[in-house]
């Protein structure tokens, strides 16, 4: 590999460049202001206790991690709605991952009105808002309507613990919901199949290959970098929607006014500590994603393993080829 | 090899019920297909699971839209299960006056539309900023950019909750409208980058033969760059409508605020669908006997009501939703 040369920019090039930061000015203020400060703000605040007092305005007093401790020691709801959220999310996101990819393949077939079926598997995306999806959800309109939804809740909840129990049932009651946040997913595979080089496949069918073989082989490896983007995709999205608890629970302390639980330092306590397992649940799921080599980079490997190790042997045989041949000409100068 | 297609062309003429069980193998291939060309049978199974996933789609939709039209005994009798006896639209009515539907729609395009434009604005400059120029730091800066946007927005939420409020910002639009005018708009950050994959795109040549021509550098960003970007100016409008459109999280924090429903202040569809229960009983002890008491479908045609704009966009702007995915170059170039 040769390295590139870098060409340095002349002067008049370099200050033109400087014009990069008038474009970007007004996001670099809102970047400051808005996020990186904030930030900092936040973490300061979860370490107070703040009072909003009607004299003075607020109040703050330095109270350590006591905030982070009755989160985890005293708050009622924190702890189990995070088991919660924990479960159901990691039953979620392989149902919508595994699904959105199947719609996708079966689209990405020859078929009549791709359009139109397109269309609808993106209308949730559209009007798929927080409170029309708590409104549908409590019609129960989001379970398919010939499943019968109780059997099989019942039959989970007699064999797993409370918490995954009440997850899977979840996951069965709304499965509609978990559809319908598949929309963004679906467009994503489609968009990345739709660019997979169709001669790929003709080599393979030539070389014998069935569709199972091509998809596991060709589609997949290609696809793989989607799978995570959509994986993280999904963790965040339902992460951060109206209708999960953790986040409504942390807006009703911000505002609540209980002395050991409430107001924004308890609430940015509590934001932290949230964000911190969803940071933890996406960089465990990039983890099992991106780990795992694929079967071409298995085998290459394999092959110069064992390419390795035949030379290691030619070079061992080599050497005692010329060990016995110079002991024989030691011997034949010695006979002489 | 001419020899071989032909011997097995004869031993096996295509077409032909000339050797045992010719019909059976014909079968297979219609069913299974080929390696030529794919079976019926398979098609036949792709089609069902669609239309059968896409009626499941389409469900709730279809459940909310009929139960919106039926009366209180169309709902209590059992026999009557998706078409409703008569065509009854009270219950739009009834949610549309508990909605105070024209005012809150008129504020939701209000709250919907202005930090859209804006946002559309601030991300053209800013993804241009990125794309055309190497300045330095700027790998950083890009860091930040997706690092803004991972970040869980309830960490920065109370604080920016509290600077909104000593700004004295708070409860009215301008709390949308100066963080989309600082580049931190809902979702900005996406649209950024979507602008900067767009601009990359666009040939130096053209920068430059406009330079020489005299254009300096926000002539040659709003006539040459800007024009060529029409479909990503599109998708992140559409996007951004509706992404705002559909916050009722942060609506209600900083625009509606606590307080929210009256005369005054903005309130959006969604965050009044949110508290429709409360609002309709409201209205309906105001109206004095007028409105039926709240039931499963006047909530119904509430919700059907909040989201109608959108589905109506929706239809109208089809192939740029559906296909923007493909533009915004998410899946790599």
């Amino acid at each position: 590999m040769k390295k590139q040369k870098k060409v340095k920019p002349g002067r008049l090039k370099r200050r033109e460049n400087m014009m990069g930061y008038v474009f970007i000015l007004p996001w670099l203020l809102g970047l400051l202001g808005l996020v990186l400060f904030p930030f900092a703000e936040s973490f300061k605040y979860s370490l107070n206790r703040i009072i909003i007092n009607p004299v003075l305005g607020r109040v703050m007093e330095f109270r350590g991690l006591e905030n982070y401790r009755n989160i985890f020691l005293e708050d009622p709801d924190f702890l189990v709605q995070l088991q919660g959220y924990l479960a159901q999310t990691i039953l979620a996101v392989p149902v919508i991952v595994a699904f959105a990819l199947i719609i996708a393949i079966l689209l990405n077939g020859k078929i009549r009105m791709r359009g139109f079926f397109r269309l609808i598997f993106f209308l949730p995306v559209i009007i798929a808002s927080g409170p029309v999806m708590s409104q549908l959800m409590d019609q129960g309109a989001a379970s398919i309507p010939m499943m019968n939804v109780s059997m099989i809740t019942g039959f989970f909840a007699d064999y797993l613990p409370k918490v995954i129990a009440n997850a899977v049932s979840n996951v069965f009651s709304n499965i509609i919901m978990l559809l319908w946040y598949s929309g963004v997913q679906i467009l994503i595979f489609l968009a990345a199949l739709q660019k997979i080089d169709s001669s790929l496949y003709e080599a393979a069918k030539i070389d014998g290959g069935s569709g199972w073989e091509c998809f596991w082989k060709i589609t997949m490896p290609t696809i793989k970098p989607m799978v995570l983007l959509n994986a993280v995709y999904t963790i965040i999205f339902m992460s951060n929607t109206d209708t999960n608890s953790i986040i409504n629970l942390i807006s009703q302390r911000m505002f609540s006014t209980s002395a050991s639980a409430g107001g924004y330092g308890y609430a940015s306590a509590m934001a932290w500590c949230y964000s911190v397992v969803v940071t933890l649940l996406v960089i465990v799921m990039a983890a099992l994603l991106v780990g795992r080599k694929d079967i071409y980079e298995r085998r290459a490997k394999k092959y110069r393993r064992e390419q390795k190790k035949q030379q290691k042997l030619a070079k061992k045989f080599r050497r005692r080829g010329e060990r016995n041949a110079r002991r024989n000409t030691k011997k034949a100068s010695k006979a002489a | 090899m001419q020899d071989a297609i032909q011997k097995k062309q004869v031993k096996r003429p295509k077409n032909r019920l000339s050797y045992k069980g010719a019909w059976k193998d014909r079968l297979r291939k219609f069913v299974f297909g080929s390696k030529e060309k794919e079976g019926a049978g398979k098609q036949v199974v792709v089609y069902v699971l669609l239309i059968s996933i896409g009626f499941v789609y389409l469900y709730p939709l279809l459940y909310m839209i009929s139960k919106s039209f039926m009366t209180v005994s169309d709902l209590l009798d059992s026999s009557v299960q998706w078409l409703p006896t008569t065509g009854y639209i009270d219950n739009y009515k009834n949610a549309a006056r508990a909605m105070n539907f024209w005012k809150t729609f008129k504020d939701s395009v209000i709250v919907a539309g202005i930090p859209t434009l804006i946002n559309v604005v601030i991300c053209a400059t800013v993804g241009y900023g990125f794309a055309r120029y190497n300045f330095p730091g700027k790998k950083v800066l890009m860091g930040l950019l997706i690092f803004s946007f991972i970040i869980p927005p309830q960490i920065t939420m109370m604080p920016t909750y509290v600077f909104y409020t000593d700004l004295g910002i708070i409860n009215s639009l301008k709390a949308f409208v100066i963080p989309a005018i600082l580049g931190q708009g809902l979702k900005a950050q996406i649209f950024i980058l979507i602008f900067w994959q767009f601009f990359r795109q666009v040939p130096q040549a053209l920068i430059e033969a406009a330079k020489i021509d005299g254009a300096g550098h926000f002539k040659s960003f709003a006539r040459i760059s800007i024009p060529s970007a029409a479909p990503a100016i599109l998708v992140v409008f559409l996007f951004s409508i509706v992404w705002y459109w559909n916050e009722s999280y942060l609506t209600q924090l900083y625009v509606v605020g606590a307080t929210g429903g009256s005369e005054s202040t903005l309130s959006t569809l969604v965050v009044s669908l949110k508290t429709f229960e409360s609002s309709y009983s409201a209205a309906a002890s105001q109206s004095g006997g007028m409105m039926v008491s709240i039931n499963e479908n006047i909530k119904m045609a509430g919700t059907m009501l909040s989201i109608l704009p959108l589905l109506i966009m929706y239809f109208v702007l089809q192939r740029q939703f559906v296909e923007s995915v493909d533009r915004t170059g998410i899946t790599g170039e």
